[in-house]
């Protein structure tokens, strides 16, 4: 059958793209969380095809044997009630291989929900990323500096980006750098990620937010540190800190371009809490239909509630030693 | 239509059964309705703003005032059943007019504390927390007054007709129907009320 | 509002386009009706009909149109994103159309097609005279019509919802979308889905209660399971909808705070109780197809379904896990790690289950006598393609891994694996199956088949390479991207394979105008040597359905039957007692139409006066005193004559 055929063809095809040729976005990492993610991928799509190539061969071969065509005229079919083997067999493999991507899950999620391994003696910068209409606002607390729609970031030392949103929930995606996440007006969201070379990469909002969407791009350039330290020093010597007045002109703008200040927003207009931090009898995962999950919630939450109070207490301290 | 007399009238006819079973059903969609509701409750209540939180607004004596003419119409109703199975016509309509005038005097007071917390300057729009309380109350509020109209309609037909298989399934369904809402109401009176009291 | 805003939308010449063909093409309608003089027909035969077969057609009838209008949407986002920096759509337009695509093919194309399939075959699969509450069945369809309409009219009279189907808060409150399109949303959508919720409670005390007598439960056909099983999922989701259609209406027009910025409201809250129905809602849609694809691969096949009881227990084991994977649609949103895992085995285990049925179909066909009709064509189709929309599932199930797909073309390249070849293939299979039985004449095979090979191939050759656009960092709902990007030549071929698609689907509308000219009536009851009961009555069903009600003693009583020389349908025939028509429903709906257009316009006493008059038909209903009406012996002895006769 063609159509068979050609569905082989275009998944063998596939897989011949994802893994040679010229490499996808996504096939192309250049920092450890992005490889983490990348390995995981490609590791599904292998387990994926195997499970495909088993239903298609079993789909082929019913489809040549048992064909009318074939049988003779007075071929009746048998009944058959079912196989208890059988179905034993494929209820026990499938969950044998959910439960091993199950464990590569917990175990990746966690691994790039934290500071990227062989980076974790380093203290991380810490940017907060903030979105307005259709652009992007970067502000270094560190350093006390801020830039519109372009980030720089040092290619030796862990980043922490920390996002927020002045309006409709948007999405912050580095994809050659970390996975993306949610940018909302009501709580802190944290990416950590760290680049392993200097380049340049594209960054956007993924998530749909309106008008201005498909143009709502920024670019992150990775530098060494040297670099890092000088273009910090030119932005602080050379650009006007940003005022209260300039700020809201900013943020009612629709787009602008890059623009660069020698202080930050954070100051007169601070970021919103942490995920987990606001509501503390609360659950903030919306929906508690079922009340025994409810249970589950809130323990996880505890978890992570005093993670990103860790996480708080920190980014406190070095704000204030600046 | 096949009427089987070893039943209650309001189970009479195959008509009247399926007409029960679907209303169970349907009571299983208002379940997740109101479930809904109170879910949104949880999750807003302590989103309070710069509005009051519901230990500043509540007040105990006209909620358990609500609390107890409801039970007591959830109770009435019942005896309205009762009376309509010994085929006891004026009984049953006392118990059911009782029914409702608890359901209305209900209704008055609920409205009464929706004009207090607006006078007190909580109103729907004010945060979260009041939104989720309001439109929880009012969904409650809204079922209680289409069901003193539904069972205004009931009683006029069982005043015309009498007692038949058409109007028992009616006013047996009616009833089911007030009970679920007195049930609605005690979780209401418990999680919302009292917890906000005590917090 | 004025009137020039109110018309806004009719400055765009694409949509003045469109605008006028919908009122020459009503012209047209109403002009032949007239000139015909059929409305009394029109208005006695379906308008006011409770019978579920009418009612299921007309169903069906709106989800043809429907595929239409979404299908159009469908070629415009693909003809403006085939080349980059293409200016044939603007941003808004775009937003819009994306928006009512992804809504229309849900809402208003998927459901009526399951509900119109499950309303002509339910009844006749478990050996009933019509649904438990015809009337109530009527009122579901116009609810939904009426919704339905309100959704289409909104891109003529205020502009069209445009912040994508999920209508995300923020964006979707007024501050972000002050045009009315969102309130379109809210009302159209409560209306379909009171529609659709009434149609459960329905369709559960259908099936669990007016059986033929001997048909327990674990002898229905596959069919009846699934959509007793999605009854119940629906009567459990879509109350969760109304909920917050309710609160979105709130929050927009009456400034209340749930989904608010400030004072304490809560923009995830929306999502979480959007995907609460949302993700059962994806099983409302594809269990019944499977429950077709059940049906048709044993017909096929020559042979009894294979593991009838896991296929039973593997749909109950779907539709609990249904409810508990509703996270993994926003696992980017940030909740710790333990959340995401939790939710992402909750939803690999889904495919536990899914396999169990995939290997089911399969195993039918061992040993078994394939013949490849159109319907058959479909469900075997579903296998393969489906499996890939399946596996990518499990790929996006991984949390971690989804922080790269999500938001991006993989995941419409997913569901669109698994709603087209589960969802429409599965209703395209039993739309050619049954159409034999709901007319009297069959469809043209070659064309059904031709139709089927167009959708199977350009399906792939249209999203397929979505999957790579994906994995290139390829943003879904972005109106144009720059050639730089390099994302070109992969959209062209996209392109391409939606102008396929859209070939293969007017090929079964053709198909529908050339066998009504060409293909012989007066079809016998049994084309497809079938094996459940809707086979047993005539081809077209008479008004009753049958004259006598078969006794069951098995699973495929019919079947047997046959085999064994046995007339299930032979009996003493009685009296019949059958509902009466009634015009109620038609004209509440109206009315609520009239109230939920009002109120889109926050015009609110024209709305409560509309309202009003709703409940003053209910309060009609409840004094009227309808007993219905019996069909006497010699009336059915003369129909069946009649139908047998002309054999």
């Amino acid at each position: 059958m063609n159509k068979k055929f050609s569905l082989m063809l275009l998944a063998f095809g596939a897989i011949a793209i994802l893994s040679g040729c010229e490499p996808l976005t996504v096939f192309n990492p250049k920092g450890p969380n992005a490889q983490t993610l990348s390995n995981t991928i490609i590791l599904s799509i292998i387990t994926m095809a195997v499970i495909l190539l088993v239903v298609y061969v079993l789909f082929a071969f019913m489809l040549t044997k048992y064909r009318a065509s074939k049988a003779s005229a007075d071929y009746e079919p048998p009944h058959e009630e079912g196989s208890h083997v059988l179905e034993i067999t494929w209820t026990v493999i499938p969950i044998i291989i959910v439960a091993f991507l199950a464990i590569v899950t917990v175990k990746t999620t966690s691994t790039v929900e934290t500071t990227p391994e062989g980076y974790d003696n380093k203290e991380p910068l810490v940017i907060y990323a903030a979105s307005s209409n259709w652009k992007w606002h970067f502000s270094y607390p560190e350093q006390g500096i801020e830039t519109v729609n372009y980030v720089n970031i040092p290619t030796d030392r862990p980043i922490e980006f920390k996002l927020y949103s002045f309006g409709p929930i948007t999405s912050f995606w580095i994809p050659q750098l970390a996975g993306q996440k949610y940018a909302m007006s009501d709580m802190l969201t944290t990416i950590h990620l760290a680049a392993d070379e200097v380049g340049s990469f594209m960054g956007r909002n993924s998530n749909f937010n309106g008008r201005g969407f498909a143009e709502m791009e920024f670019e992150a350039q990775s530098m060494t540190q040297a670099d890092f330290d000088q273009w910090v020093k030119d932005v602080k010597a050379n650009e006007k800190p940003l005022t209260e007045e300039k700020f809201k002109e900013l943020l009612a703008a629709e787009h602008v371009g890059r623009s660069s200040y020698s202080s930050t927003h954070l100051d007169f207009s601070p970021a919103p809490m942490a995920h987990g931090d606001m509501d503390m009898g609360g659950m903030d995962h919306g929906d508690m239909d079922m009340s025994d999950k409810d249970m589950n919630h809130e323990d996880m939450n505890h978890e992570n509630m005093d993670h990103e109070n860790m996480d708080h207490s920190k980014k406190d301290a070095e704000t204030h030693s600046h | 239509m096949k009427i089987d007399s070893s039943l209650p009238l309001e189970y009479s006819t195959e008509e009247n059964r399926l007409k029960i079973f679907g209303f169970w059903v349907f009571l299983g969609a208002e379940i997740m309705l109101f479930a809904t509701l109170f879910a949104v409750y949880f999750v807003l209540h302590n989103r309070t703003g710069s509005g009051p939180n519901g230990a500043e607004i509540f007040e105990l004596t006209p909620v358990l005032l609500e609390t107890f003419l409801l039970l007591a119409s959830s109770f009435t109703i019942g005896l309205g059943v009762h009376a309509m199975r010994l085929g006891n016509k004026k009984a049953m309509m006392t118990f059911f007019i009782i029914t409702l005038i608890l359901g209305l005097g209900f209704l008055v007071i609920e409205i009464d504390e929706f004009v207090t917390y607006v006078h007190e300057g909580a109103t729907i729009t004010t945060s979260a927390f009041l939104s989720s309380l309001m439109t929880l109350l009012g969904t409650h509020g809204a079922h209680v007054t289409f069901g003193l109209f539904w069972g205004v309609a009931i009683l006029i037909q069982v005043a015309k007709r009498g007692l038949n298989p058409q109007t028992a399934n009616k006013a047996f369904i009616f009833s089911l129907y007030w009970h679920f809402l007195d049930v609605v109401w005690i979780f209401i009176f418990s999680f919302v009320y009292l917890k906000g009291l005590i917090s | 509002m004025s009137m020039e805003e109110l018309f806004h939308p009719l400055q765009e010449p694409m949509i003045l386009g469109a605008a006028i063909s919908i009122v020459v093409g009503a012209v047209v309608v109403v002009a032949g009706l007239t000139y015909f003089k059929k409305w009394g027909y029109f208005y006695k035969n379906w308008l006011s009909t409770v019978d579920h077969k009418k009612i299921g057609i007309m169903y069906i009838a709106v989800a043809l149109l429907m595929l239409f209008r979404g299908g159009i949407d469908a070629l415009l986002m693909r003809a403006q994103t085939a080349v980059p920096d293409n200016g044939l759509l603007d941003a808004q337009h775009y937003n819009e159309i994306f928006t009512t695509h992804g809504l229309i093919m849900i809402l208003f194309m998927a459901m009526p097609f399951v509900i119109g399939l499950m309303n002509i075959v339910i009844p006749l699969q478990i050996g009933a005279r019509d649904v438990a509450f015809p009337r109530l069945n009527a009122v579901s369809f116009w609810a939904f019509a009426a919704g339905c309409g309100l959704l289409n009219l909104s891109f003529i009279i205020g502009g069209s919802p445009d912040s994508g189907w999920t209508a995300y808060f923020p964006l979707a409150g007024t501050e972000f979308s002050p045009t009315v399109g969102n309130n379109y949303y809210s009302l159209a959508l409560q209306l379909s889905g009171i529609g659709t919720l009434l149609t459960g409670v329905n369709f559960i005390t259908t099936i669990f209660k007016m059986r033929a007598p001997g048909m327990t439960l674990m002898k229905m056909p596959m069919f009846t399971w699934s959509i007793l099983i999605t009854n119940v999922i629906i009567v459990f989701a879509f109350p969760v909808l109304t909920v917050a259609l309710a609160l979105m209406m709130l929050d927009r027009q009456f400034g209340t705070k749930f989904f608010a910025m400030t004072d304490g409201g809560m923009d995830m809250l929306w999502a979480n109780l959007f995907w609460v129905w949302g993700h059962p809602e994806v099983y409302i849609v594809i269990l019944p197809a499977f429950g077709i694809f059940s049906e048709v691969i044993a017909t096929f096949a020559r042979k009894n379904l294979y593991g009838y009881k896991s296929m039973v227990m593997s749909m109950v084991v779907i539709s609990l896990l249904s409810f508990l994977v509703w996270a993994h649609h926003f696992y980017t949103m940030g909740h710790g790690v333990m959340v995401n895992s939790v939710f992402s085995i909750t939803t690999m285990a889904i495919a536990v289950p899914t396999g169990v049925k995939m290997f089911n179909w399969l195993l039918t066909m061992r040993h078994g006598k394939i013949q490849f009709t159109t319907p058959m064509l479909y469900a075997l189709g579903f296998i393969p393609i489906f499996t890939i929309g399946g596996v990518t599932g499990v790929m996006l199930a991984m949390a971690s891994a989804d922080y790269q797909y999500h938001n991006t073309m993989f995941l419409v390249a997913h569901f669109h694996y698994v709603l087209i070849p589960g969802t429409v293939f599965g209703v395209l299979a039993g739309y050619h199956f049954w159409w034999p039985k709901m007319f009297g004449f069959r469809l043209n095979e070659k064309l059904g088949k031709a139709g089927f090979w167009f959708i199977a191939i350009s399906f792939n050759v249209a999203f397929f390479p979505l999957f790579i656009l994906g994995l290139d960092g390829y943003a879904r709902r972005m109106y144009t991207y720059s050639e730089s990007t390099g994302y070109g030549p992969l959209n062209l071929l996209s392109f391409i394979g939606a102008l396929g698609l859209a070939v293969g689907f007017a090929l079964i509308c053709y198909n529908i105008y050339y066998s009504w000219k060409h293909m012989p009536r007066n079809e016998k009851a049994d084309v497809w040597d079938g094996r459940s009961l809707e086979w047993a009555t005539h081809s077209p069903v008479p008004e009753y359905n049958f004259a006598v009600v078969p006794t069951i003693t098995r699973l495929d009583e019919f079947w047997f039957a046959k085999k064994e020389g046995r007339d299930i349908t032979a009996g003493k025939i009685e009296k019949i007692h059958m509902p009466n028509n009634t015009g109620t429903p038609f004209w509440t709906s109206g009315f609520l139409f009239l109230a939920a257009f009002f109120a889109v316009f926050s015009l609110w006493i024209p709305a409560i006066i509309s309202m009003l008059v709703v409940f003053g038909f209910m309060a009609h209903r409840s004094f009227e005193d309808d007993h219905g009406r019996y069909i006497s012996v010699e009336e059915i002895m003369e129909t069946e004559k009649s139908l047998r006769g002309d054999k």
